[in-house]
């Protein structure tokens, strides 16, 4: 046997012998050995969802579709917040839950609303906000609030520091996660200025029953133990043609979240930044996000 | 006499000019559909009593439609409701509005909230951002009786950090005809 050939099996029966044995399938070969999805042809991002659906059906028995459409060409997304309406209802925080398959146990949300006391230093120090307030109903008198999800910042410093580029910025502005390539080191959880990013420290749990069968390879697909994910505008809704509104856009009870493409100057987020006093929470770290806060009042 | 002609002709392309941008902008009012008003169901047409009572038109407590508490302006109904025209609203001016274009009553006293409204920012649109999308009229979250929001009950607080796996299970809730759901805690 030549020297060649010896390592060359070699490689081939330790790497067989790696595979785990009860479920040494073509699907766990194809996992193992999936291509970059930025570098995937839309034939191989199609084969690679239908396979995630197979996988998906066989695990609980229920069909999911998984698209991977593009982003739509001259659209950037850009998403406004009133916060002289918000109320603290944590409607949208469950709306985002229910539409993205977020982990039941262990608990998942992408959208803290924080609660602050008028008159209380906050954008400065959100250290003094509490994310865990309890009332009978809302809103508290003397009391406001901030819900705060991913921003979308336009330079934003998660995907500056992933190790494995398993996170990018779309170029309709929304900020992904593969969840196939992140290897959870978590250092974009530690770089991102918000708490935007959220990890699955155990298997996530979400009654199949329950499961939003809409799904996107970048957004609410299935997902597993050990990766990070964040909001992504829901964007198997967004990406659609024409594209529903996300769903805490939807479900917000005062109208306070406003949701449109930025290159339209007749959106209702162009027409925010245009008519309304807007900010962009922690400006001043440059990340220049897509998200920004107003006051209509 | 050519003076007051060529008064004339002014004054006339004038009010043509006025008149063409009345029309255009109420032509872009709703630029999309509106919701229907939430009637309380057998209350419209509200000719179907008021058709046979004749008109009172003296500022009183009513002994009929109790149920309404109105803390609005100056609480009297003739203020936006016509009392010749019972299915209609008025607008100050007198000019009759019908209840699907009733923005048109509430933006006499409130017309920062109408400019507000037209553009998208004030109230919620839903359907498509790119596409057909639904405006909420004025009345569909705000009593027009009582137009200040009353205070909701908040859904559940999140778990904390080392209570993420404290979750018993996650149970339905709709809102506004969506099912969401929403986690019940061991504790």
């Amino acid at each position: 046997m030549k020297r060649r050939d010896f390592i060359k099996s070699a490689a081939i029966g330790l790497g067989g012998l790696l595979m785990p044995a009860d479920k040494s399938d073509a699907s766990l070969w194809e996992t193992f050995f999936q291509k970059y999805f930025r570098e995937m042809t839309p034939e191989e991002k199609k084969s690679v969802a239908k396979r995630l659906e197979k996988e998906y059906k066989d695990k609980t028995g229920v069909s999911i579709d998984i698209k991977t459409n593009e982003a739509l060409p001259r659209v950037k997304f850009g998403y406004g917040l009133d916060l002289s309406r918000c109320i603290g209802c944590r409607r949208c925080v469950y709306a985002c839950v229910t539409e993205n398959n977020l982990s039941r146990k262990p608990q998942v949300q992408y959208i803290t609303v924080l609660e602050f006391k008028s008159g209380e230093k906050w954008v400065s120090d959100l250290e003094e906000s509490r994310k865990y307030y309890e009332h009978e109903t809302v809103p508290e008198p003397g009391h406001f609030y901030m819900p705060v999800q991913c921003q979308q910042c336009d330079r934003p410093p998660c995907v500056k520091v992933c190790p494995t580029g398993a996170t990018w910025k779309e170029p309709d502005g929304i900020v992904v996660v593969d969840y196939n390539w992140c290897i959870g080191c978590r250092y974009c959880m530690a770089a991102c200025p918000y708490g935007a990013r959220k990890f699955n420290w155990a298997d996530p749990q979400v009654p199949p029953e329950q499961f939003n069968p809409n799904t996107h390879y970048l957004g609410n697909r299935p997902k597993f133990k050990g990766h990070v994910e964040k909001c992504t505008f829901c964007i198997q809704r967004t990406r659609e043609n024409p594209g529903r509104y996300p769903a805490c856009v939807e479900i917000c009870p005062v109208g306070a979240r406003k949701f449109g493409n930025l290159l339209d100057p007749e959106s209702e987020i162009s027409q925010c930044i245009e008519t309304k006093r807007v900010f962009r929470l922690k400006e001043e770290l440059n990340t220049n996000p897509s998200f920004y806060y107003f006051f209509s009042l | 006499m050519k003076g007051k002609f060529c008064a004339a002709v002014i004054s006339a392309v004038v009010l043509l000019f006025m008149l063409h941008g009345l029309a255009v902008s109420e032509e872009g009012f709703p630029k999309f559909t509106t919701t229907k008003p939430p009637f309380t169901e057998g209350i419209f047409p509200c000719t179907s009593c008021h058709a046979a009572m004749p008109p009172n038109k003296e500022k009183r407590v009513l002994g009929f439609h109790t149920e309404i508490q109105l803390r609005h302006g100056d609480n009297w109904c003739l203020n936006c409701h016509d009392a010749a025209n019972r299915d209609m609203l008025h607008l100050a001016s007198g000019e009759l509005v019908p209840f699907d274009k009733l923005y048109q009553v509430c933006g006499q006293c409130h017309g920062n909230i109408l400019r507000d409204w037209r553009i998208g920012i004030h109230g919620k649109r839903v359907g498509y951002w790119n596409g057909d999308k639904t405006y909420s009229l004025c009345v569909n979250c705000h009593n027009p009786h009582s137009p200040k929001f009353k205070p909701l009950k908040p859904l559940p607080v999140p778990a904390g950090p080392t209570e993420i796996m404290k979750v018993k299970g996650s149970v339905p809730v709709t809102i506004e005809e969506k099912k969401i759901y929403i986690p019940q805690y061991d504790k």
